[in-house]
């Protein structure tokens, strides 16, 4: 099963020599990304395990919450299995060295939210917007830091506006506080080149730290991060086994392992990484990693990641067919948070009598 | 009813326009801060009298108002409410300082129609709250959700700045004037161009034995009464009923009924996609309608 045996104390396999200080800070989203993509049943022993394994492994900051943030246990996004506040309970006594995050929405969490997960030892408030939104979390970055955590700007969608007027928006988060900003391709949806163009101009627009959370719609993931990297990032998110929103997001143990073979230092080691992606995160999800054709869509039409499993449900309970509800999404131009849009283009087709793709033969389909 | 509008900004100038419209509201006057304010011009050409001195020149003529509506910011009504009492105006609360009852036109507003001051909640709060009570009232609702999704262009910097007071007001209001047990409010805003029409979902929990037919003809009955005074306000489709387990902070129910529905404005000051502002300044003239004819012996 494990894949440490002797080399488990090699952090760095080629390249950087050992003792570097890391090139980029790594945030687990597993338990937060991931969250999604088990519908927000995780559990405390979930959280207990994989805490405890990406802690040894040396990950610096794990976030852990409800997908959509806190506050985000609802009809809309998904009752949680277990409240947050529990699970964040755990991760905080079980990590020895990493820090603790959550995700907060504004519209969604309120700001008593924040105030509970300072008491509670969490160190890291990520405070997220739409990408052209960045002014509805003035208060909440302000706030974050008066409760003394590390606020963190967290632009979604950021594949929707162009690179210059995402640029703008991050340097209005860096001016509330921020102690870092995020370009955030929450629909998988950028290529190489769209990613190096947006990291650039915010890394140019800004002072503080710049971060990118990838997804791996088009398996650009972890390319789009070292793209990242190499246009000057600062921060980096990843989910081991990828486990998270839509197609899934950028594989911690891939990437610390990309990087040790590029002489990049993560400060992780490697194989730890490898056996708490293969023992602690992949039983529960075993076949996260598949990019089906609803993923691929999704990265394909720049459609936010999270509404993937809510559409296969609602594609189901109205006997329509998942692809025409998220390009219909799509075309809406729906952002992050309109899970309940998902029910209505359901409604809709189902009434216009769009049938699903298998009533109407699959020859069209290239699936 | 002789009636003030403080505010001359997009809620103040809406409101004016259909005061205008109302019968037994007469707008006399407008107070602004900006002498520019295209509001205050808008309103000095619809024959108001106008000024840009603050509340001070309208306590001064307080025997010429009747009502006044407060279309400032919350500190703003904070300030000036204990004065129009002092001075024995009524006042129409649209901003979200809460000093008053929370008020809904079809829900409690002949319950309220002679208190000194209400409240309008928020815009969210107007387009949902009708529907919670319509579900409350023929079944139980342990659990009560909304989300409005309003078009960046309409939310202002008043509403940006303070996305927490609408989701906890609005939560507050599914409660205590919806009628669930619980209640979670969510605010989206969408930038898309064209900006959408406002949008707003309610999920209700609904706990075994509910009769659908029943709780179906509440909303479709409910959803009229809003449409006299919000002509835009509609349904996207059927109420939609689905069955699971849903684990909701009011207990797990075996279903949820789910209410789409749209508002689309009238057009007076804002474009009609600002449904949201629409809803407001309407519920705001039908409180005053409903404290005119409460005033007059029927």
């Amino acid at each position: 099963m494990s894949a440490s045996g002797g080399g488990a104390h090699v952090t760095t396999a080629a390249g950087a020599p050992p003792g570097t200080a890391p090139r980029f800070r790594l945030t687990d989203s597993t338990l937060r990304d991931g969250s999604h993509a088990v519908s927000h049943q995780f559990t405390t022993d979930q959280v207990r395990t994989v805490v405890a394994a990406l802690d040894a492994a040396g990950v610096p900051v794990i976030e852990v919450t409800h997908g959509d943030g806190m506050g985000g246990s609802s009809f809309n996004y998904g009752f949680s299995h277990t409240p947050e506040t529990e699970l964040l309970k755990v991760a905080v006594d079980t990590a020895t060295a990493a820090r603790i995050a959550v995700l907060f929405v504004p519209g969604i969490g309120v700001k008593d939210d924040l105030r509970e997960a300072a008491d509670l030892g969490v160190s890291v408030a990520r405070i997220a917007t739409h990408c052209t939104e960045a002014d509805i979390a003035e208060q909440h970055v302000a706030l974050a830091r008066d409760l003394g955590m590390e606020a963190v700007g967290f632009l979604m969608m950021a594949h929707m506006i162009e690179p210059a007027a995402l640029a703008e928006q991050a340097r209005l988060m860096a001016s509330y506080g921020a102690d870092c900003v995020y370009v955030v391709d929450s629909a998988g949806a950028m290529t190489i080149d769209d990613a190096r163009r947006r990291v650039a101009a915010v890394r140019a627009a800004v002072d503080v730290d710049v971060g990118i959370h990838a997804h791996n719609n088009l398996s650009l993931a972890v390319a789009n991060s070292l793209a990242a990297l190499d246009e000057g990032v600062d921060q980096i998110d990843g989910c081991t086994t990828g486990l998270g929103a839509g197609a899934g997001n950028c594989p911690t143990e891939v990437l610390v392992a990309t990087c040790a073979k590029s002489g990049i230092e993560t400060g992780i080691d490697p194989f730890a990484m490898m056996d708490a992606a293969q023992d602690a995160v992949r039983p529960i999800r075993p076949d996260q990693g598949v990019i089906d054709r609803d993923g691929l869509l999704l990265g394909y039409a720049g459609v936010y990641g999270s509404f993937l499993l809510h559409a296969k449900r609602a594609a189901q309970r109205y006997g329509v067919d998942t692809k025409d509800i998220l390009l219909e999404l799509g075309r809406r131009g729906m952002v992050g948070g309109q899970e309940d849009m998902i029910i209505d283009v359901a409604v809709q087709l189902a009434r216009s009598g769009a049938a699903p793709s298998a009533t109407r033969g699959r020859g069209g389909h290239a699936s | 009813m002789r009636c003030a509008i403080v505010g001359s900004g997009n809620i103040g100038t809406d409101l004016m326009y259909k005061l205008k419209r109302a019968d037994r509201l007469e707008p006399v006057a407008m107070v602004g801060i900006d002498p520019d304010s295209d509001g205050l011009a808008r309103a000095r050409e619809a024959g108001l009298d106008t000024t840009h001195e603050g509340v001070d020149w309208l306590l001064e003529r307080a025997d010429e108002v009747d009502l006044v509506f407060e279309a400032t910011s919350a500190w703003v009504h904070r300030r000036n409410a204990p004065r129009y009492e002092a001075a024995g105006l009524r006042a129409v609360d649209l901003t979200p300082a809460r000093l008053g009852p929370l008020v809904v036109p079809p829900v409690n507003g002949d319950a309220t129609s002679d208190a000194p001051n209400v409240n309008l909640i928020t815009c969210g709060g107007q387009a949902t709250v009708p529907m919670v009570h319509a579900v409350a009232s023929v079944a139980q609702v342990p659990y009560a959700e909304i989300v409005s999704a309003v078009a960046s262009r309409s939310a202002g910097p008043g509403t940006r700045q303070n996305i927490d007071e609408f989701t906890r007001t609005t939560s507050d209001s599914l409660v205590t004037v919806g009628g669930a047990a619980h209640g979670k409010a969510i605010m989206v805003l969408n930038p898309a161009e064209p900006p959408v029409l406002m949008r707003n979902t309610v999920f209700c929990a609904l706990s075994e034995g509910y009769d659908q037919d029943a709780v179906a003809a509440s909303i479709v009955a409910m959803v009229d009464r809003v449409s006299s005074y919000v002509p835009g306000y509609r349904l996207k489709a059927e109420p939609v009923f689905e069955t699971d387990v849903f684990g909701t902070p009011g207990g797990v129910v075996p279903a949820r009924v789910v209410v789409l529905l749209e508002v689309e404005g009238a057009g007076d000051y804002f474009p009609p996609y600002a449904g949201n502002l629409d809803v407001m300044t309407a519920s705001a003239v039908r409180v005053g309608e409903t404290f005119a004819t409460a005033m007059v012996p029927a």
